[in-house]
């Protein structure tokens, strides 16, 4: 255990905002983040829809869609702050040091070019010469277990099902070795046969290239089978992060305990399956309150009154709650 | 996952065979379109009020003269003998008949007209594409900048004054204040210049936009987003992924427009004093000089039914997902 906490940090973010610029003002879809990432490890990013945890990881990329954009704060990448870095030296880091899974594989490969093409466009940009590079490009379709990979290199996207696609994208952002992979909800288009697969590839190449994997999605079971450390995200607030252990075993954010409650669960005897009341608010401005309280079971007045300081529960788990700061107490 | 492995090794194999049968099979629905427009025009003339034959004679010849012309000039016969007659001699002997206006083989009229038109048309079209294309990419891109509201009002503006009027103004600029090119004329290349610029002012505003919106579109695909992620420099992503794939749109647009380029421009023909196939049809339409109006929509049809027919094997190579539905393999 207490190797790891001496492995080399990869990515830190401090105090990461993201604003979009919208009628009325600004929605902050970020707010004040804090995470570290080392190398080799898969750090889950947990959340329910529009919690902002996608927005975090194409921050981190600088391909926030629209540009109505700001985003402040630190992102250190290797003790680099990329994110006051400019285009062209993204453009350097992009894919060779960070590369970046979608969640929808039917419509992240150009419908016009070759997947194998795809595969090789990455490849020819570490100066490799075509027939290199297409070598490469049939031993990474072995990597990700694709069958028949030599005829599938010269398939284009549409001749190829869901789960064939995503492999030929971790085949792609695998391509040049990154440090740092981000997996933006790599299975939620995907069924559950082939949603294990793809589990399965990315934990053997993270084996393989040793890889930190920053996988980002709502899928409590997912995170238990694969991650090490888990932040969970709620309205763009990490609520609660911490050791994958500590997690599950003391969740400690009323919201982290609900979401426990609401997994579906082959022993439970209820009929019913736990939800959460409400719904996530739309946050035009910053409000001195905790973003929870609304659909808080514990809010008590000072809740909606002030923002609860994230308070450490050990050196890795934190929880942002003021029932967590008299815990800490 | 075998049967669909089977199903596409099959469809490769295929390929070469299924795309002729395309082929075919949309030369003989374009002769069966070619056909239905060659009836329609020749009885929608006839059906016009109006006779060939007082277009040819002067008021004052008698009646029995006149019947005596349209016999000789074939009138008379019954119109499915006629048209028989008229697209036995275009199918053999390559003749559209004669101009009642200018006695002469309506082919004779026409040869010389439609190089005239296709050059000026034709390099219009090439012009608009070489300005709009990059203008339209750069707008979609810098979307809302200066650059892109500039652009597009001042494009805006150009469409909205008549090209004759804009021709005139080139006229009186360059030709007669600034003597650098001639007032008018159809020998020399400088000829071309002022008619093929006004003639593209007027149209390239709505190319530029149609350019931009496309782009736009391509713009907001995931796919984008996965080049740049995978370290393509953004100007390369824009040109191998965003650009090759707007421009699928914009080939049919282009092909489409090629029939039109035939007959294409009368007001710039006639200021310019270019005699092209635009002049032709309208003059003859007027005059109902009838078997040059005939020849002249069925040429348009034609080339109607050919560049379909080539668009759609331009665009089949350049997405291959509608190769797929051209193969009769559209899943």
């Amino acid at each position: 255990m207490k190797e790891e906490f001496k492995k080399e940090e990869l990515l830190k973010l401090e105090h990461l905002n993201i604003q979009y610029k919208v009628k009325g003002g600004y929605l902050s879809a970020v707010n004040d983040v804090n995470l570290s990432i080392s190398r080799g490890e898969v750090f889950a990013v947990v959340g329910e829809s529009g919690c902002g945890k996608s927005t975090v990881a194409h921050s981190i990329m600088h391909l926030i869609p629209g540009g109505n954009a700001k985003v402040t704060g630190k992102i250190f990448f290797k003790g680099e702050d990329i994110n006051a870095c400019s285009d062209k030296t993204m453009e350097g880091i992009r894919g060779k040091h960070i590369g970046m899974i979608f969640q929808n594989p039917l419509d992240s490969l150009n419908p016009v070019y070759t997947t194998g093409s795809q595969v090789e466009e990455a490849i020819l940009l570490d100066g490799l010469n075509h027939a290199q590079a297409w070598e490469k490009v049939l031993k990474l379709y072995q990597d990700v277990k694709m069958p028949d990979a030599a005829e599938r290199a010269k398939s284009y996207p549409h001749e190829m099902s869901g789960g064939m696609r995503q492999r030929v994208m971790i085949a792609m952002m695998l391509s040049r070795n990154p440090e740092l992979l981000i997996a933006d909800e790599p299975t939620t288009a995907l069924d559950v046969t082939i949603e294990a697969q793809i589990l399965e590839i990315i934990k053997e190449l993270k084996n393989t290239y040793n890889t930190a994997i920053m996988l980002i999605t709502h899928n409590f079971g997912l995170v238990a089978e694969v991650a090490d450390k888990i932040a969970v995200m709620y309205a763009g607030e990490v609520i609660e992060s911490g050791d994958v252990f500590e997690i599950f075993e003391h969740p400690t954010h009323p919201y982290t305990t609900l979401l426990m409650q609401a997994l579906p669960r082959k022993t439970k005897k209820e009929g019913r399956l736990q939800t959460i009341d409400g719904s996530v608010p739309r946050i035009l401005e910053k409000k001195p309150e905790c973003r929870f309280a609304n659909r808080c079971p514990y809010a008590k007045e000072q809740c909606f009154r002030e923002n609860p300081p994230v308070a450490s529960l050990s050196a890795t788990h934190t929880c942002r709650c003021f029932r967590a700061v008299k815990k800490e107490a | 996952m075998d049967s669909g492995e089977n199903w596409y090794l099959h469809c490769r194999k295929k390929g070469a065979v299924t795309i002729f049968n395309y082929i075919a099979k949309q030369i003989l629905q374009g002769i069966v379109l070619v056909f239905c427009v060659s009836v329609l025009v020749f009885s929608l003339l006839y059906l016009m009020p109006g006779n060939p034959v007082d277009m040819v004679v002067d008021r004052k010849v008698s009646e029995e003269k006149k019947e005596q012309i349209a016999h000789e000039m074939g009138y008379d016969r019954p119109l499915v003998e006629q048209y028989v007659d008229w697209m036995k001699n275009i199918l053999i002997d390559h003749n559209f008949g004669k101009s009642t206006r200018y006695k002469t083989p309506v082919w004779d009229l026409m040869k010389n007209r439609i190089p005239l038109s296709l050059t000026l048309c034709g390099l219009s079209l090439l012009l608009e594409m070489i300005v709009a294309l990059p203008i339209g990419l750069l707008c979609a891109i810098k979307k809302d900048t200066f650059f892109d509201r500039f652009t597009v009002n001042f494009s805006l503006l150009l469409t909205a004054v008549p090209t004759f009027w804009l021709s005139v103004l080139f006229i009186i600029i360059f030709s007669v204040k600034l003597k650098w090119l001639p007032i008018s004329g159809y020998e020399k290349p400088e000829n071309f210049i002022l008619p093929v610029v006004s003639l593209t002012l007027g149209s390239v505003a709505g190319t530029i936009r149609l350019i931009k919106a496309e782009v736009l579109e391509v713009l907001n695909e995931k796919f984008v987003t996965t080049a740049l992620a995978k370290g393509v420099p953004r100007k390369t992503v824009m040109v191998k992924h965003v650009l090759r794939n707007a421009l699928i749109m914009v080939t049919v647009l282009v092909f489409m427009s090629i029939p039109w380029l035939i007959s294409g421009a009368v007001v710039t023909e006639n200021i310019f004093g270019i005699p092209g196939m635009g002049n032709l049809l309208l003059n003859s339409i007027i005059v109902q000089d009838f078997p040059v109006v005939q020849a002249c929509v069925l040429l348009i049809a034609i080339l109607t039914v050919i560049c379909n027919i080539i668009s759609d094997l331009v665009v089949g190579m350049l997405d291959p997902r509608i190769r797929v539905s051209l193969n009769g393999g559209d899943r």
